[in-house]
C-alpha cells in the first residue's frame, strides 16, 4: 500500500532477539526472579505467539522488551536485540524515540488505551506527526487513509468521532492503525482480543493477519487463548512460571507436542468440532508455583503425571529435538511424550453418561419478556405518549427437562444474563410465565416462598464477588442449609462435608476466608453453596469465563459429574460455544433478546444452522492449526436493543440475507425434526445445501 | 495521657493563685500561668480529657446516625435514597459554625449540646461514605445469592453488607474525630462551648488572647495541644486507612 514508507532493515540479525533474559522484581521479601533464562527470536514478518496461564510472566516479558518495567523490576541479565541493537543499554530518553516508531504496542483493553477527549483522527495524526514531522493537514489525511486501510467503514466520519462513540472492536481497529502507522519493526500485542466478543475477535484476527502480510514487522503476540494462536501465529512459545517450556512452529507444537505442559493445556480445552460430549477433559493438578518457591528440579514436575526422580533432581535444559524446524522443549523425557502421550495427560477418556429417564419438565418459561425503561426521556417521545424501552429479553419460551442441561449462547448484550436473572427472580420480568415443576413462580425473589426458593439456585460469573469476603467459605455454604432446610447442627456438619466433597474441595477449607483460596476454588464453593438446597434447576451464568483454561477444564469436569450423579438440571450460560457444547445436551442460541435456534447439542453442530449460529461457529478459535472453518463474519457490533431492526432482527448483520423479506417480515420457526428448530426465512433444505457446500470448499 | 491527666497534673485546673498571675514558664509552672494564676500545663492536661470526650462522643454520634442513614439509603435506593440524601444536602448547605452558633445560643451551651451539634454536623460526610460503599457492595453477587435464599433486608444489611462497611467506616470515624476536635476547640474559642472555669482548650485560647502580649504561653500551650492532637489523630487515621483499606477506597 502506498501510504507505507519502507524502512531499511538494519543490522546483521534483523527482527527481535531475546537472549537469556532474566527479570527480577524487588519485593518486600527480597528479589524475585519472575522470568528466568528466556530466549527467543522473531524474524521480520513473523508472528510469534507467547502463551501461558495467568501469572506465568507474559506481560512482564512484553514490558521488559520495550524497556518499560515497573520501578521495582530490573533486567538482571540477558540481552534484548532489535535488529542487532541492544535495547537494555538504552536510557529512557533514548527509548522515547524508539517507542511509537520502531516498537509499538496494542493492549488488551481498547478503552484504556485511547484518549477520551481527542477525536480518533487527531489521535492517529498526532502519532504520525510526532514520528515523521509532516504537516498537520497531511497527517490528518494519512489518518483517514489508515482508517480505511484497517477496513473501518466510513473512515472520514469516524476520524471526527470520539472514542466513546465507537464500539470496542472499532477502537481496537483504531489502535491497530495507530500501532502500524509508523511501520514499526516490532509490534507487541498483549491480549488484544480478550476483551472482545468472539465474533468481533474473529474479524480483528482476520484483519491482523491480512495486514501483517504486507509488513516486515516482527510481531510478539501474547495471549492465553490457544485457539487464537492456532489461527494467527507462525511460531509459538509456551511459557510456564517464567520459563519457556516448549517452542516451535505452530503446526508442530499443536500437533506433536513434546512437553507435558503443552499436552495438558491442549487437552483441557473443550473442542467444538468433535462431536463428543461424553469425554472427560484433561486437567493439570496443582497450581502454578510462585517465583519464590520454585521446585528444585523441573519446574513442572510437581504437576506432571510422568515425572520421574531424575526430573525432580535437576532442572532440565531446553533441548533441540532435531525434529525439524527449531522445535525445542524443556522436557527430558520428550521422546516418551512423543510416543506415548497418554502417560502424561489422561487421555480424553469417555465418561458414561446416564440418560435421564423422566419426561418431567423442570423449567417452562413462557413468553418471558424484560423491558428496561430508559432513564433519559426525549420530549418527542413524551408528546407521543410512549416511553422508549430497552427490550433486553423479548419473548423467550423454552423448556428444560429433568436431568438435562440447556446451554444458552450469544454475544454479550444479547440478553442471556437478563433472561437467567428473570428466571432466578433477581430481575422482575415484565411479562410471561416462569413455571418450575408445576408451580407458576412470582416474578420477584422476595415474593417466592422458601419452597420455591429452594428449587432455583445460581452460580455467578465473578468468583471474587460471589462470596462474602468477611465470611468463611464454610459459613457461606452452611447458611442456605440453616436458612432453607432447618438442619440440626450434627446433620449440618455431615451435609457440609458431603457438599465440599462433591465439588472436590478438602473439608479443611471450610474455615478459610475467600481471599485465602484461588479463583477456581471460590467458584467451587459457589457451586457447593448453590447445591446446598438441592435445587431442581441450577443456573450457571458464565461460571468459568474468568478462569484459566486448566482450571476451566477441572471445573467443567466437576459440573459434568454433578449433572451425571445428582441429575440436577442446569441452565448454562456462556459466550463460549465450545464450553456450552461440552456441558449441555441442548443449546439455545439467543440474539437481541430472542431465540433463533434451539436443538440438541449434536444437531446444532450440523447444518442447517441459523446464519447467526453459523457465524458463531466459524468465529470460534479452535486450537488446531488445521481446523476447517468456514469464514462467515459478522459486520459491526450488536445493535442497541432500543431500536430493534424491523423484520428479522438479525438482517442488518446477516451474511446470508436473501432480500426484502428479511427487512419486512418476522421470520417463521421451522422444524427440522428432533426438536431442532430454526427461526429464519431461508428454507432449511436450502440452508443445508449452502452450508455443506461452504464446508466442502474448505476440504 | 488524657485519662490520667487530672491525676498527674501538678496543680488543680481551677486552683487560682492570684499572686502568680501571668508567670512565664518556670520550674514550678512548665508553661507558665494564666491571668488568674492557674497552671497552664495542668489545665491543658485536664482539658485533654474533656476534648477527647466531647469530640469523641460527637464523632461517635455522627458515625452511628450516619451509618444508619447510609445503610438504609444505599441499600433501598430509589425514593428512600432520594429523600434521605436531599435531607443530608440541606444539612450540608448550612455553614457549620453558623448552625452551631444558632443552636448553642438558643439552647444554651452545655457539653451535651456541643456533642449533639458536632454529631449532627458530621452526619452528612459519614452517611455519604457509607452509602457509596453500600452502593458498590449491594450489586455484588454474594448479596444476590443471599436474596436467592430469601434472606430479609435486615439480615442482608447487617450480616452481608455491614462487615465490609466497617473498615472504611473506621477510617472515616477517625477522620471525623480529628475534625471534631477542631470544631470543639473553635466553639470553645468563640465562647460557645463549655463555660469557664472548665479547662477547655478553645476557651483557654480565647481567654489568653486578651493577655497575649504579657503571656503568650497561656495561648500557645492549649493552641499547640490542639495542633498536636489533630495532627496525630490525622496520622493515626492515615495509618488505619493503609492497614484496613490496602486497595484504597474512593471517597
Amino acid at each position: 500500500m502506498s501510504i507505507r514508507t519502507t524502512k531499511k532493515v538494519q543490522g546483521a540479525s534483523p527482527g527481535l532477539e531475546v537472549r537469556d533474559l532474566t527479570i527480577t522484581y524487588n519485593t518486600e521479601d527480597g528479589p524475585l526472579d519472575t522470568v528466568r533464562n528466556l530466549s527467543f527470536k522473531i524474524a521480520p514478518g513473523e508472528i510469534y505467539g507467547l502463551v501461558g496461564e495467568s501469572g506465568s510472566g507474559k506481560t512482564t516479558i512484553a514490558r521488559a522488551v520495550v524497556n518499560y518495567l515497573a520501578s521495582n523490576g530490573t533486567i538482571k541479565s540477558g540481552r534484548i536485540l532489535l535488529d542487532g541493537v541492544d535495547l537494555c543499554t538504552k536510557t529512557k530518553k533514548e527509548m522515547r524515540s524508539i517507542w511509537g516508531s520502531d516498537i509499538t504496542m496494542v493492549h488488551q483493553d481498547p478503552n484504556k488505551s485511547v484518549n477520551p477527549s481527542m477525536s480518533i483522527g487527531n489521535q492517529i495524526a498526532e502519532m504520525v506527526r510526532v514520528h515523521s514531522g509532516i504537516s498537520k493537514a497531511e497527517a490528518r489525511k494519512k489518518a483517514v487513509d489508515m482508517l480505511s486501510w484497517v477496513r473501518m467503514p466510513d473512515p472520514s466520519r469516524v476520524a471526527r468521532r470520539y472514542p466513546h462513540q465507537l464500539s470496542g472492536g472499532q477502537l481496537q481497529r483504531v489502535l491497530i492503525a495507530i500501532a502500524l502507522v509508523t511501520n514499526p519493526r516490532l509490534l507487541i500485542m498483549d491480549e488484544p482480543t480478550t476483551a472482545l466478543d468472539v465474533t468481533t475477535e474473529a474479524v480483528i484476527l482476520d484483519l491482523i493477519r491480512d495486514l501483517l502480510m504486507e509488513y516486515q514487522t516482527a510481531v510478539l503476540y501474547i495471549t492465553h487463548n490457544l485457539g487464537v494462536v492456532a489461527r494467527l501465529c507462525h511460531r509459538v512459545g509456551v511459557i510456564y512460571a517464567g520459563a519457556l517450556m516448549e517452542q516451535g512452529p505452530v503446526s508442530r507444537v499443536f500437533k506433536k507436542m513434546l512437553h507435558p505442559y503443552t499436552l495438558g493445556l491442549l487437552g483441557s480445552v473443550p473442542r467444538v468440532e468433535l462431536d463428543k460430549r461424553d469425554i472427560v477433559l484433561n486437567t493439570i493438578p496443582g497450581y502454578i508455583p510462585q517465583p519464590d518457591s520454585l521446585p528444585a528440579g523441573c519446574i513442572f514436575a510437581p504437576r506432571c503425571r510422568g515425572a520421574e526422580d531424575a526430573c525432580r533432581a535437576s532442572r532440565p535444559p531446553l533441548v533441540d529435538t532435531k525434529e525439524g524446524a527449531d522445535h525445542i522443549t524443556a522436557c527430558r523425557r520428550w521422546q516418551v511424550v512423543k510416543n506415548t502421550p497418554e502417560k502424561f495427560a489422561n487421555p480424553q477418556e469417555k465418561r458414561e453418561m446416564r440418560e435421564p429417564t423422566t419426561e418431567d419438565i423442570v423449567l417452562d418459561s413462557v413468553n418471558v419478556k424484560k423491558y428496561f425503561p430508559i432513564s433519559r426521556v426525549r420530549l418527542g417521545d413524551l408528546i407521543r405518549g410512549k416511553r422508549p424501552v430497552v427490550k433486553a429479553v423479548d419473548d423467550i419460551s423454552l423448556r428444560i427437562r429433568q436431568g438435562f442441561t440447556m446451554g444458552i449462547v450469544g454475544e454479550s448484550g444479547c440478553g442471556k444474563t437478563t433472561f437467567a436473572r428473570c428466571i432466578a427472580g433477581l430481575e422482575k420480568a415484565s411479562a410471561g410465565k416462569i413455571i418450575v415443576g408445576d408451580e407458576n413462580l412470582p416474578y420477584v425473589v422476595s415474593k417466592r416462598s422458601a419452597d420455591q426458593l429452594k428449587k432455583i439456585q445460581m452460580v455467578f460469573q465473578n468468583p471474587d464477588a460471589s462470596l462474602n469476603p468477611q465470611h468463611t467459605v464454610g459459613a457461606s455454604v452452611a447458611r442456605p442449609l440453616t436458612r432453607l432446610k432447618n438442619l440440626s447442627k450434627k446433620v449440618l456438619q455431615e451435609r457440609l462435608e458431603e457438599l465440599f466433597q462433591s465439588v472436590n474441595l478438602p473439608k479443611e477449607y471450610m474455615n478459610r476466608l475467600p481471599h485465602e483460596i484461588s479463583g477456581g476454588e471460590k467458584q467451587r464453593v459457589a457451586i457447593a453453596r448453590a447445591l446446598a438446597t438441592d435445587p431442581k434447576l441450577l443456573i450457571c451464568d458464565e461460571p468459568i469465563s474468568s478462569l484459566d483454561v486448566s482450571v476451566q477444564a477441572s471445573l467443567m469436569n466437576t459440573l459434568m459429574e454433578l449433572q451425571n450423579r445428582r441429575g440436577t438440571s442446569c441452565l448454562f450460560i456462556s459466550h463460549d460455544l465450545a464450553a456450552v457444547k461440552h456441558l449441555s445436551s441442548w443449546i439455545a442460541v439467543i440474539y437481541l433478546g430472542r431465540l433463533w435456534e434451539i436443538g440438541s447439542a449434536s444437531d446444532i453442530l450440523k447444518p442447517p444452522h441459523h446464519p447467526y449460529t453459523e457465524a458463531l461457529f466459524s468465529a470460534l478459535p479452535i486450537p488446531d492449526p488445521d481446523a476447517k472453518q468456514s469464514r462467515v463474519r459478522l459486520r459491526e457490533a450488536v445493535p442497541s436493543a432500543v431500536t430493534i431492526p424491523p423484520g428479522c432482527r438479525f438482517h442488518p448483520r446477516c451474511p446470508r440475507k436473501v432480500g426484502e423479506i428479511c427487512e419486512n417480515e418476522e421470520p417463521p420457526w421451522q422444524d427440522y425434526g428432533h426438536w431442532h428448530k430454526i427461526c429464519c426465512h431461508i428454507p432449511l433444505e436450502e440452508l443445508v445445501e449452502i452450508q455443506t457446500a461452504d464446508e466442502g470448499d474448505l476440504q | 495521657m488524657a485519662f490520667i491527666g487530672p491525676l498527674v497534673a501538678p496543680y488543680g485546673y481551677s486552683d487560682q493563685n492570684l499572686s502568680e498571675r501571668l508567670q512565664p514558664p518556670s520550674r514550678e509552672h512548665i508553661i507558665g500561668t494564666d491571668q488568674f494564676g492557674r497552671d497552664v500545663f495542668s489545665r491543658v492536661l485536664v482539658g485533654s480529657r474533656d476534648i477527647y470526650l466531647t469530640a469523641g462522643s460527637g464523632a461517635l454520634l455522627a458515625v452511628l446516625i450516619g451509618l444508619a442513614i447510609g445503610l438504609i439509603a444505599g441499600y433501598f435506593g430509589g425514593l428512600v435514597d432520594e429523600i434521605l440524601m436531599r435531607l443530608i444536602d440541606v444539612l450540608l448547605a448550612i455553614p457549620p459554625l453558623l448552625l452551631a452558633m444558632i443552636v448553642l445560643f438558643s439552647l444554651g451551651s452545655s457539653r451535651l449540646n456541643v456533642v449533639i451539634v458536632v454529631g449532627f454536623l458530621y452526619i452528612p460526610m459519614v452517611s455519604r461514605v457509607v452509602r457509596s460503599v453500600v452502593l458498590d457492595l449491594k450489586t455484588r453477587q454474594f448479596v444476590e445469592a443471599a436474596k436467592l435464599r430469601g434472606e430479609t433486608s435486615l439480615y442482608i444489611m447487617f450480616r452481608e453488607i455491614l462487615p465490609s462497611v466497617l473498615p472504611p467506616l473506621a477510617v472515616e470515624a477517625s477522620m471525623r474525630f480529628s475534625y471534631a476536635i477542631f470544631l470543639v476547640a473553635s466553639l470553645g474559642f468563640l465562647g460557645l462551648g463549655v463555660q469557664p472555669p472548665s479547662p477547655d482548650w478553645g476557651l483557654m485560647v480565647g481567654e489568653a488572647r486578651n493577655f497575649f502580649s504579657q503571656a503568650m504561653w497561656a495561648l500557645f500551650g492549649p493552641a499547640g495541644a490542639v495542633v498536636i492532637l489533630v495532627v496525630s489523630v490525622g496520622f493515626m487515621s492515615d495509618g488505619l486507612r493503609r492497614m484496613l483499606l490496602p486497595g484504597g477506597v474512593s471517597e
